[in-house]
């Protein structure tokens, strides 16, 4: 009998879910003659992790939700050749809502090839977009390519790659460095890691192809230390394509060499910006400094030096091999081709997506992730990590590219959108990310430095129910002097969650000032929880995990929550089966 | 065993540590990060050893040691615990878990516990943000936690089932 092919995603949040013990399963469950194992990375439906794909007769039937009982099903399914229909995820409207809108580019690879094999990647056109670079078109023709396609920088700024590329190009020195940015430090961010996983390849040519054009010998990867997965698979991928020729000296017999490295990151939000990020890789606290002069004159050891982000890489393999207009096809305004999001938080088909420019974002919202888990009404989407800001859903309309969101107070940033519904509260989410950029400022800036503390210190009082009437005011001001003051984005950016908020959801800020109530239900000091006396039946399940013993009463009748003990810790509630408690 | 001893040992395992690692100004973080591989913390002594093999003042090492998120100056438990504390994770409730987890080990916040079991750290993102609210112990992670479910995977680690 001939052996059939099995994927098993094993991206980082693949595994996370059980992949790992799904792939294992299989491997010890089935004679080697019958099944081919694979591994592959996350293919983006990452809300029907554990994702198992079968390729039966040039078809690839992929189903979600894999547990040890359905991968028996499968193993049985090899005997019999029945596969099952049940659990099929690509091919239900659920599945189709979340796949149609989508334009791969990026991450067309991803989930479908075994990111650790270099012959995987050759098979679909792998690093035959250099081997067109370096043997039909002269380096200045490639920039000439890039500037055509439109491609802006995906890392969050949205300069034109092609544009950054002809500074390298026409810098003067010796030794000239490619970086990549590969420090996704937003939180709720994961398009990086998933390419990286995904393709590594991908991103080496997108590389490659650079330092063509640019005349750049050395490459360094910076990558967060927490994504060792995405580490591990690069280094594969530099090795293998050594091998091949593909990286190194006389590249594919010619005269262009280029020796590319990883540099693990040691978790410092600042060194996503590129000159910290340079400080940093030369062993130095990363501190920004000022430019110019910009890294294209001076950047590594006082060398020229062009940093790209991962995503902006990863589009170049196929810009170059299908020319530019089949890129800029895709375009709104001013932006063009593809952008990948991480679609996290309160909805219900979570995952990596990537969509063309101009999509809005409640096609993303509702079309593509199905509207929230809970099926509570949406309130906002958070765009851009802890420099973007909070959308709110009366502006769902707004199209997805770079001005659009730019002329909403957020930005497009590096691709996190996060989902909030109306149990998500905007003063919580507002100080949640002044806390993270507070945290991570590097202390350059006065303003940066004290400011941002300051205003964390309000937002904190606010969500405590010891906000005062002008403290909306001083924010405001405060939020302006950050923003004018501060060397770098981290600084100039950091206002925007708190700006967007007190603009779109002023009321609930006020609400929480004057009225001393959180309305979303969430700011501890400003709710208190009670039992709903007509719906509690008296099990008891509530009291005996009460942290504090503030839950009385009688068994089989209804109970009581001391308000002055309670810590609103919220286990009781997560705790009752009839939902019989509230938070007011 | 004596001071002069441990400095000793120190002396060697850095010598060891830069002959892997290479010695360059642009070594300092790599340096750091094998030191940290090998211990799980930054021992004191052995980073003033390192200096010394390089030549590169102790200040300027702490300087940028304690820049980083990454490094730890203590040591650290049996098993480590990074709860996340990404956007995804906060807004499905981390801070409900971060509480549980305080609760259960004894913790006032980041920290170890008097019995050397458990470090809790909080971090940014763990980039598993579909499968919120996550925590990581000693590598693995675990999604859509619950309080009661997360003091439940302590209780676990605790009777060695984990």
């Amino acid at each position: 009998m001939e052996k059939t092919k099995v994927y098993v995603g094993l991206g980082s949040c693949g595994i996370a879910a059980g992949a790992q013990d799904i792939y294992d399963h299989l491997r010890e469950n089935t004679a080697s003659d019958k099944l081919d194992l694979e591994v592959t990375s996350c293919v983006g439906m990452c809300y029907a992790e554990p994702i198992v794909e079968v390729v039966r007769g040039g078809e690839r039937i992929r189903y979600g939700s894999v547990d040890k009982k359905f991968a028996d099903r499968i193993i049985a399914s090899l005997e019999s050749g029945d596969l099952p229909e049940d659990h099929v995820v690509t091919t239900t409207p659920e599945g189709k809502e979340y796949l149609d809108r989508q334009v791969k580019i990026v991450l067309k690879n991803c989930g479908i090839i075994n990111p650790e094999s270099i012959d995987d990647y050759l098979s679909v056109n792998g690093y035959k977009a250099l081997e067109k670079a370096v043997n039909e078109y002269e380096p200045a023709k490639i920039i000439e390519i890039m500037k055509e396609s439109g491609l802006r920088g995906r890392g969050g700024a949205g300069f034109l790659t092609g544009q950054k590329w002809s500074f390298l190009a026409g810098a003067k020195g010796e030794k000239k460095f490619l970086v990549c940015n590969a420090d996704e430090g937003d939180p709720g961010a994961f398009m990086d890691r998933s390419v990286l996983e995904g393709d590594p390849h991908k991103v080496l040519e997108g590389m490659l192809i650079a330092s063509y054009a640019t005349g750049a010998q050395e490459g360094v990867i910076y990558c967060r230390a927490e994504y060792p997965l995405a580490i591990k698979r690069l280094n594969k991928a530099i090795a293998e394509a050594k091998e091949r020729n593909f990286l190194g000296d006389s590249i594919l017999g010619t005269d262009f060499s280029f020796h590319v490295h990883v540099k693990e990151g040691a978790g410092a939000f600042v060194c996503g910006e590129e000159t910290a990020l340079m400080a940093s890789i030369e062993g130095k606290r990363g501190m920004p400094r000022l430019r110019p002069p910009f890294p294209a004159e001076s950047g590594i050891q006082q060398s020229p030096t062009n940093i790209n982000n991962v995503e902006t890489y990863a589009n170049v393999p196929f810009i170059i091999l299908n020319g530019p207009e089949s890129y800029n096809k895709y375009s709104f305004k001013n932006s063009y081709g593809t952008k990948v999001f991480a679609l996290a938080g309160k909805i219900k088909r979570g995952g990596l997506i990537e969509v063309p420019m101009g999509l809005s974002i409640k096609e993303i919202v509702e079309e593509i992730g199905g509207g929230t888990d809970s099926g509570r009404p949406v309130k906002a989407v958070q765009m851009g990590g802890p420099a973007g800001g909070c959308i709110p859903a009366s502006m769902f309309d707004t199209p997805i590219d770079y001005d659009s969101i730019n002329e909403t107070g957020a930005i497009m940033g590096s691709g996190g959108l996060v989902v909030m519904d109306d149990k998500t509260c905007m003063v919580d989410v507002a100080r949640y990310f002044l806390a993270f950029t507070q945290n991570e400022s590097c202390g350059k800036c006065t303003f940066c430095r004290v400011g941002t503390k300051r205003m964390l210190e309000i937002l904190t009082r606010i969500t405590e129910g010891k906000g005062v009437p002008d403290d909306l005011d001083k924010l405001e001001e405060l939020a302006h002097h950050v923003q004018k003051t501060s060397l770098c984005g981290l600084g100039q950016l950091a206002p925007n969650p708190v700006l967007t908020t007190l603009k779109y959801f002023r009321e609930e800020y006020e609400a929480h000032i004057f009225d001393k109530k959180c309305p979303a239900g969430v700011c501890k000091p400003l709710i208190t929880i009670q039992i709903i006396t007509e719906k509690c039946t008296g099990c008891t399940a509530c009291a005996r995990v009460c942290p504090v013993s503030a839950i009385s009463g009688e068994v089989k009748k209804p109970h009581e929550i001391d308000p002055e003990v309670c810590t609103r810790c919220g286990l009781c509630i997560e705790t009752c089966n009839f939902d019989a408690i509230e938070v007011v | 065993m004596g001071v002069e001893n441990a400095a000793y040992v120190a002396a060697d395992e850095a010598r060891e540590i830069v002959a892997l690692v290479g010695s360059g100004p642009d070594k300092v973080i790599p340096l750091l990060q094998e030191i940290q591989k090998r211990h799980n913390y930054l021992p004191e002594d052995l980073v003033e050893a390192v200096a010394e093999e390089i030549n590169v003042p102790v200040a300027d090492i702490y300087g940028v040691a304690t820049f980083y998120s990454q490094f730890r100056f203590t040591p650290m438990g049996k098993h480590l615990i990074k709860v996340c504390k990404g956007t995804a994770c906060h807004v499905q409730g981390a801070d409900m878990l971060s509480s549980a987890l305080c609760e259960e080990l004894g913790l006032e916040g980041e920290g170890t516990t008097s019995d050397m079991e458990f470090t809790m750290e909080t971090v940014a993102c763990l980039g598993c943000c579909s499968l919120a609210p996550v925590v990581m112990i000693d590598g693995k992670v675990f999604g859509k936690l619950t309080s009661s479910k997360v003091k439940k995977l302590i209780k676990g680690y605790r009777d060695g089932k984990n």
